[in-house]
């Protein structure tokens, strides 16, 4: 069988059962999956469009598993086409958006709509996976018709945004959820011990004279909520988990053999509560950024295993939205354009290996939340990201796709970039 | 008047942290120049004659507002002030917006009291004009530091070597963050003194000394401050009731039979007499209150000499 496609000469992130990682390969494409991957020959022709790989590095399309695109209700900020624009630059074929828009993603309805627009929007990729609300309007009285919705197209379910309370109603959730085969995915954040804040409570709030939250906030959520999965046995995926004793909560369950799965984002890996001196809106991210301990905390985590995935919580604002007093501004940073470079930048230095990279970006999202990605064996689907680790680039209006900018990377200059991406074999960047 | 004719090297009065000791002194000197102005039959000279400042107060001020007010009329600024429940603000117009039509008409200064720490600089990256704290949120409050370091300046001829407490409410202190900067750089040894509830998360790097018993505190100590307690600070479970909170943590004449000869007690004010402060010592002979009031005007008339002629001295 001929291939309609070859990626040539690419080096592979991550190894196949026939190809070792750090090869340079052929990946050879036919009726969108993969036909083969083959050891790279200069000298080897085909009969088929070629894409000339050289010097770049091959990724599979990742997944970000938690995504606000703000539409329904907030298209100021972010739309469904614009975030998947966004994605699509940044290497990402599945995008998991939150339910926390307006009206929230609670009826079936609302689900097949976001749907249908990420459909006409983008008809070849990325592909957007909805997370329902795990409750009526987010408040966390009345559970969300979780069936429907889960037929409607909702992945998994979670009132991220706003921390469900009380832990007899989010018990019954994840129990509800189970029922339909849907994981739930919860902001852990006690709320009772959590001032508004948007910055971490220690050193920096006490000299900025901001209001700070506490990392216990975070950790007392995560007992309650890897205890229950135990009690249970029944899956519960932590989200945007920033802090060392979280971590520590989830290895410690994770020992016990309790179903629980995590995710952290780059800007916990790579940024300290310092990047909210000078009164930074840019760095008003929730959860706070927390120490220096923290972010070494999370990086041994995501290397050993005990954090599955590397999210984005792509929480875009509009630019006047955050050009407030810090009190003011809403949290959260533009993540979907620059995810990808941010990671890899920590490939050199070894913290994370680029096999490590793939698997938190795309294996492990895919197995937990039960999307098929490719592997690069035959039969995957060709979802490939080229990647050029020496592409310099700056954060700017002119680079980014999506609406919002509020990263604290704007301006700055940022190695590594996706110069390609192709879904089904089809090139949509 | 100082001696020191070089031009100001600050557009903006942030926090007392961007002051190097030089400037404290050079604003000390100016204001100790200024002292007698204040003591004139007609208290007003033209020094700014033709300048604009706006004060801002976006929150509930007498003392800060009115101080300024003197100030600037006694160098004939023309001083025009502005309350957030008169303003735009409160028909839900950004800072940012409210703060570029102030600028359109081109004041030399804004003085801006806002509840939200980081606004004045926030508006000072924004605006040509000087920006002067006059107290943002829990950050910063330097006029107050300078004009308590300048009357204990005044009543030993310096604060080096003497010990400070300040008793109170330090987590929410604008106050307690600036003097704890100010004093402790000027070479006094800072001494804080409240329930833990009451002290930042971070305090602990601090270059203070941490108390919970007054008596301790204020053992031996020349300067003892006081700072305001407001009452949400019960509802929002940090206290649980003012009796209390006086019999524990007010200040008291017996407290200071442990403190140095001479002790001096401060109150940055509004005070709540028989809470923080016992109200015979507010009237003491130790109470310097009424003399930071004093000293207010004169140190604020010295920024504001500094900061809207700084332009002039650099031509």
């Amino acid at each position: 069988m001929s291939p309609d496609l070859v990626i040539r000469g690419g080096r592979l992130a991550c190894g196949t059962a026939a190809v070792k990682a750090d090869c340079l390969t052929d990946c050879l494409v036919k009726d969108g999956r993969i036909l083969d991957v083959v050891p790279h020959d200069p000298d080897r022709t085909y009969e088929c469009e070629s894409v000339e790989a050289t010097g770049l590095v091959l990724l599979p399309s990742l997944i970000d598993a938690h995504a606000h695109l703000r539409e329904p209700g907030q298209e100021y900020k972010e739309d469904i086409a614009s975030g998947l624009a966004a994605a699509a630059a940044g290497g990402f074929g599945h995008v998991m958006c939150m339910a926390n828009t307006r009206p929230v993603n609670d009826d079936a309805s609302i689900t097949r709509d976001m749907l249908d627009i990420a459909r006409r929007s983008h008809p070849h990729g990325p592909r957007l996976h909805p997370i329902g609300a795990l409750s009526k309007g987010l408040r966390a009285e009345e559970l969300a018709p979780m069936a429907d919705m889960a037929q409607a197209g909702c992945i998994a379910f979670s009132n991220d945004g706003l921390p469900v309370a009380s832990a007899e109603f989010f018990r019954r959730a994840v129990e509800y959820a189970a029922t339909f085969e849907r994981i739930v995915i919860d902001h852990c954040e006690e709320p009772t011990m959590a001032p508004a804040a948007g910055m971490n409570e220690g050193v920096v709030s006490a000299t900025l004279g901001l209001k700070g939250q506490p990392w216990v906030a975070e950790a007392a959520q995560v007992a309650r909520d890897v205890l229950l999965a135990e009690y249970l046995n029944l899956p519960i995926h932590i989200a945007h988990v920033s802090c060392k004793a979280s971590v520590e909560l989830i290895a410690f369950a994770k020992g016990r053999g309790a179903p629980v799965t995590a995710e952290t984002c780059p800007h916990y890996l790579l940024l300290t509560e310092e990047a909210c001196l000078g009164y930074s809106t840019r760095a008003k991210v929730n959860p706070p950024l927390r120490t220096q301990e923290d972010v070494e905390a999370m990086r041994l985590a995501v290397e050993g295993g005990v954090i599955d995935i590397i999210a984005t919580d792509h929480a875009p604002h509009a630019e006047h939205e955050k050009e407030v007093e810090f009190d003011l501004a809403p949290c959260g940073i533009s993540g979907l354009d620059t995810a990808l470079s941010l990671v890899m930048s920590l490939t050199p230095g070894q913290i994370l290996s680029e096999a490590r990279v793939v698997e938190a970006m795309c294996h492990a999202p895919g197995r937990i939340f039960g999307i098929p990605v490719n592997r690069f064996a035959p039969g995957d689907p060709a979802d490939v990201v080229l990647y050029d680790p020496h592409h310099r680039w700056v954060a700017s209006r002119e680079t980014m796709r999506s609406k919002s900018l509020n990263t604290p990377w704007l301006g700055r200059t940022i190695m590594g970039r996706v110069t390609a991406h192709f879904m089904a074999g089809r090139r949509i960047v | 008047m100082s001696n020191d004719t070089a031009p100001w090297p600050h557009k903006d009065l942030l926090d007392t942290d961007q002051l190097s000791l030089a400037d404290v002194k050079r604003i000390f000197d100016t204001a100790v120049s200024f002292q007698e102005i204040n003591e004139r039959p007609v208290k007003k000279v033209p020094t700014l004659r033709g300048k604009s400042v706006i004060l801002f107060f976006a929150e509930a001020s007498t003392r800060t507002k009115t101080s300024f007010d003197v100030a600037g009329k006694r160098l004939s600024a023309d001083t025009f002030s502005l309350a957030s429940s008169g303003s735009s603000l409160s028909k839900g117009e950004s800072l940012k917006d409210t703060a570029l039509t102030l600028q359109a008409m081109a004041p030399d200064a804004i003085v801006l009291r806002h509840r939200y720490s980081g606004s004045s600089r926030f508006l000072a990256e924004r605006l040509e004009c000087s920006v002067i704290n006059a107290g943002d949120g829990w950050h910063a409050h330097p006029t107050q530091a300078l004009l308590d370091a300048f009357t204990l300046t005044q009543e030993w001829g310096s604060v080096a070597g003497k010990a400070v407490c300040i008793l109170g409410d330090i987590a929410h202190s604008r106050v307690a963050r600036s003097n704890v900067d100010l004093l402790t750089r000027l070479g006094a040894t800072v001494r804080l003194c409240a329930p833990k509830t009451l002290l930042p998360m971070g305090v602990s790097t601090w270059p203070v000394e941490i108390h919970h018993n007054v008596t301790e505190a204020v053992r031996d100590a020349n300067a003892v401050m006081c700072l305001r307690l407001q009452l949400e600070r019960m509802q929002a479970g940090l206290l649980p009731d003012l009796r209390e909170y006086a019999r524990t943590f007010g200040l008291s004449p017996r407290h200071l039979e442990r403190a140095a000869p001479n002790v001096r007690v401060l109150h940055p004010g509004p005070m709540n007499r028989g809470v923080e402060i016992d109200s015979t010592l507010a009237d003491s002979m130790n109470s310097l209150v009424l003399d930071q009031v004093a000293s207010g005007v004169a140190v604020r008339m010295a920024l504001l000499f500094l900061y809207l002629t700084r332009k002039e001295a650099a031509q």
